[in-house]
């Protein structure tokens, strides 16, 4: 009888922020679809009354099946059986309970059947249903592909695909191959043109893919003969009624174990081109990752929190020399710092999501109408924001999981080793969250342009501007002077020039310093709104201002020469003593 | 052809969660402390519905209960999971009814609603547990009964097949329509709310709901479906003689506070020695078998 929805007030702070007035007038176009659906909204109060109920069906479903089912799935897995994946009984349950409550196409508009939600309540199922059980989060999660297919594919391959979404059909992103995995510039799986049928034939191997054997499979191919990059890419849709995959193997991971991953052979499958050809990669799958690396916040967030509660839990229950393991320092501060992280990150992940709303509800009314340049100066304004917030949050917050999960284990001591308990599960479904849809140290690459050109400073610059109560004076300096120590840093870095090893070695210092910053403003924000994030704020500040302190000291410290030590080169060097 | 299919539903006091203050001094219940739900069982016989539904494109389902105004929290409820639309038999001449009164009240609530093929309700409720209302609307309806339902085996729209969950056994019958059937807590779950529809439905109000939440009707008009019927006594062409207290025959006695006490308790290990004569001592005690 639990629900993830209603026991979590955090979630119903961040849906109600002011933005959401803006976001849901963008998202309903002045509710043009009242009348049109019964199902649409009048106005805003109507549509966050929905957001709302709608979330409090997800989360009674992830906290009476999902959750409930969590440990069976991880135990049993999927398997083949002639050529077609089975999910596990529990996998198969979850899936049926959330088509059949209309839980998918969360996002798309309702004349696809979707719901059209914003992508804050879109997210925000998201991190409930990964909070249940965070393999089946991409399972539920692959409905991101509708949004590529949406936002490029023509108006009959639109027709054909999405309204299946609603109806339950599952998408997969074939992009990886045994040789293109962070580079997808080297995608081989090869697209020609089939004059005789008039269709596209793929042919060639992907690897690693995630729920392998969906219905839609969005591919990444070669369509151009005789390139080797990324420009020589396209991408495809593919139904898999056409029964020209063969799906050579499941994985067996460490964790995530509930969601099939499968190498899967493309024998002269049909497909139709998605957009435009050459496109593939620059574009669509560019965009399709950061749907995806959002996601991925989403579902860190939902396990950072289901691995805390278990957390917290365990250390008020369990006793050891005559009291609540809970009220010894070496393990209240553990859980203190998961609770602060938690916050933090959940505050980057909103923050995020609603920079992506408003630049793509503008986005997609500027393909219907003119748009005011006001708007434009908008449209602009939010995507730098997005597109800077969200390699910083696929980072902070899959590592922070990470953490998290490792120090539930840790409050839980010898249990915490054992199969008995939860958190040993959330401990190795989160260990793919640093890795899959970009390395953290990937998410280093795409994050450090903010860095460079400003975008970061300028978005700190930007909430240090907005006014706080006089409670919050002294965090507010504190981070004043992080920000400094940052900048003094970043001049340093810079001062050996931007495309120098030196920079390049010290990015992530420079991106996590950042990090830092922005998520310490974040939550004062919160917390001048709702005191219950003043105490998370204090500790992220207080842990931000010794981990940029850190940072910085490393980076003033440091020589251009010293970078040599880190490369280790040829045999180890016999010790000479 | 269309179908039509009655779902008696109640609202009831959530007492699998009870605690200290949910009894009154008198003995009654204190419904004030206790949440009130739909009655599990019912929840069960309306999936049971659906089903019907799923196979019989045709069908309307309409939610019947009986209580006072907030009873159309299980009407709206039923609308979010699937049902077409739903009636609130609701006067305060009904107060009071035990399960003869509640079943004429329901049996008459049926006949105004006309030309159903079948009526299906939950076993029983868990604030009175008597199993007895089903049975005797059926009686007053003059139609065969189906108790203790737990799946339907076949249905087409002249027979339907049902699997009863009896105390020793299972038993398949089949009975054409009009019927009543009870349905079982073994039986399917029932399905959860579906999004699109908890949209659609939930401004769905009765009238005296309208009017304690001071909203004009013009809603009605402009979306018909989000009316819920509400119907008095004199709607249903009752006879005041049969309803409430003064139409139930059966009076309390008499109510005693029983606080069950832990008698003896036995350790068991789980090896089969321990096992095979645990179960040879209740089978010997007639708990089994």
């Amino acid at each position: 009888m639990a629900n993830f929805f209603n026991d979590n007030e955090s979630l119903k702070f961040h849906l109600s922020h002011p933005l959401m007035k803006e976001i849901i007038e963008l998202k309903e176009d002045n509710y043009s679809d009242y009348g049109k659906y019964d199902y649409a909204p009048k106005d805003y109060e109507d549509a966050l009354d929905s957001y709302e109920k709608v979330l409090e069906v997800v989360g009674q479903i992830t906290g009476d099946i999902l959750a409930v089912n969590a440990e069976d799935v991880d135990k049993e897995g999927p398997k083949i059986v002639d050529n077609e994946i089975v999910y596990a009984k529990g996998t198969q349950q979850n899936h049926e309970a959330l088509r059949d409550s209309g839980l998918y196409g969360m996002s798309l508009p309702r004349k696809y059947g979707g719901l059209n939600f914003a992508y804050v309540p879109y997210v925000m199922a998201a991190e409930i249903v990964s909070r249940g059980d965070c393999g089946f989060a991409n399972i539920w999660g692959l409905q991101d592909c509708a949004e590529t297919l949406y936002e490029y594919a023509s108006e009959e391959i639109k027709d054909e695909f999405l309204p299946k979404i609603n109806q339950g059909y599952t998408c997969s992103m074939d992009l990886t191959e045994p040789d293109a995995g962070s580079d997808l510039q080297a995608v081989q799986l090869k697209a020609s043109w089939d004059e005789e049928n008039k269709v596209w034939r793929l042919n060639g191997v992907k690897r690693f893919i995630t729920n392998g054997d969906a219905d839609i499979k969005l591919v990444l191919a070669r369509s151009e003969d005789g390139t080797t990059d990324g420009r020589g890419l396209s991408y495809f849709v593919y139904d898999r009624k056409e029964k020209a995959v063969t799906i050579r193997r499941i994985e067996n991971k460490l964790g995530i174990k509930g969601s099939p991953t499968g190498e899967l052979v493309f024998n002269n499958a049909p497909a139709k081109l998605v957009g435009d050809r050459k496109l593939g990669l620059i574009k669509y799958v560019m965009s399709l990752m950061n749907g995806a690396r959002l996601g991925v916040g989403a579902q860190s967030v939902g396990l950072s929190e289901a691995a805390y509660r278990e957390a917290y839990k365990y250390a008020q229950e369990r006793e050891q020399f005559g009291k609540p393991i809970i009220q010894f320092a070496g393990v209240y501060e553990m859980l203190a710092n998961m609770r602060a992280k938690t916050d933090a990150i959940r505050t980057l992940l909103y923050e995020t999501a609603r920079s992506i709303d408003i630049y793509k509800a503008i986005d997609d009314k500027s393909k219907r109408e003119q748009i005011q340049v006001e708007e434009k100066q908008k449209l602009k304004k939010y995507q730098r924001t997005a597109d800077i917030l969200t390699p910083l949050l696929k980072l902070f917050s899959s590592e922070y999981a990470n953490q998290i999960a490792y120090d539930a284990i840790q409050v839980h001591g010898g249990s915490g080793f054992m199969k008995d308990y939860a958190v040993e599960r959330m401990y190795r479904d989160a260990r793919i969250l640093t890795i899959y849809e970009g390395t953290s140290q990937l998410q280093v690459v795409a994050a450090i342009r903010g860095v460079q050109n400003g975008g970061y400073l300028n978005l700190i610059k930007e909430y240090e501007a907005i006014e706080v109560k006089n409670e919050f004076s002294t965090m507010r300096k504190v981070l004043f002077e992080m920000r400094e120590r940052y900048e003094k840093a970043y001049e340093r870095a810079n001062s050996f020039g931007a495309n120098s090893e030196f920079f390049d070695f010290n990015s992530r210092r420079l991106v996590e310093m950042c990090g830092y910053l922005i998520m310490g403003h974040l939550l004062i924000i919160d917390a001048n709104k709702c005191d219950c994030f003043t105490n998370s704020a204090e500790l992220i500040i207080r842990m931000g201002q010794s981990k940029i302190e850190e940072a910085a000291t490393f980076i003033e410290n440091f020589e251009e020469s010293s970078i040599a030590k880190y490369k280790i080169e040829g045999e180890t060097k016999e010790c000479e003593a | 052809m269309s179908f039509r299919i009655v779902v008696l539903a109640k609202q009831v006091p959530d007492t699998r969660n009870v605690g200290k203050d949910a009894m009154k001094e008198d003995g009654t219940v204190n419904r004030a402390a206790l949440p009130a739900i739909f009655n599990p069982e019912d929840l069960n016989a309306l999936e049971m519905a659906l089903q019907i539904k799923d196979k019989i494109k045709e069908t309307t389902i309409t939610v019947l209960t009986m209580g006072p105004t907030r009873a159309a929290e299980v009407v709206r409820e039923s609308l979010y999971r699937g049902a077409d639309n739903g009636i609130v038999v609701s006067d305060r001449k009904v107060a009071g009814s035990d399960t003869l009164a509640t079943s004429y009240t329901i049996a008459q609530a049926i006949k105004k609603i006309g030309n159903y093929d079948l009526v299906i309700a939950g076993r029983q409720a868990i604030d009175g547990d008597t199993a007895q209302v089903g049975p005797q609307t059926a009686e007053k309806l003059s139609c065969p009964q189906i108790t203790y339902a737990e799946e339907i085996v076949d249905v087409n729209e002249k027979t339907i097949q049902i699997k009863r969950r009896l105390e020793r056994g299972i038993e398949v019958v089949e009975s054409t329509y009009p019927c009543l059937i009870t349905v079982h807590s073994s039986a399917k779950e029932c399905r959860n709310r579906h999004a699109k529809r908890l949209m659609k439905y939930k401004n769905a109000h009765s009238p005296s709901e309208l009017q304690e939440l001071s909203l004009d009707y013009t809603l009605f008009n402009e979306k018909p479906y989000l009316k819920i019927e509400e119907w008095s006594a004199s709607d249903i062409n009752a006879e005041d003689s049969r309803l409430g207290l003064t139409g139930s025959p059966t009076k309390v006695k008499k109510i005693e506070n029983v606080v069950l006490t832990q008698k003896e308790s036995k350790q068991l290990s789980s090896s089969n020695e321990d096992i095979d004569n645990l179960m040879k001592e209740l089978i010997a005690s007639h708990i089994l078998g």
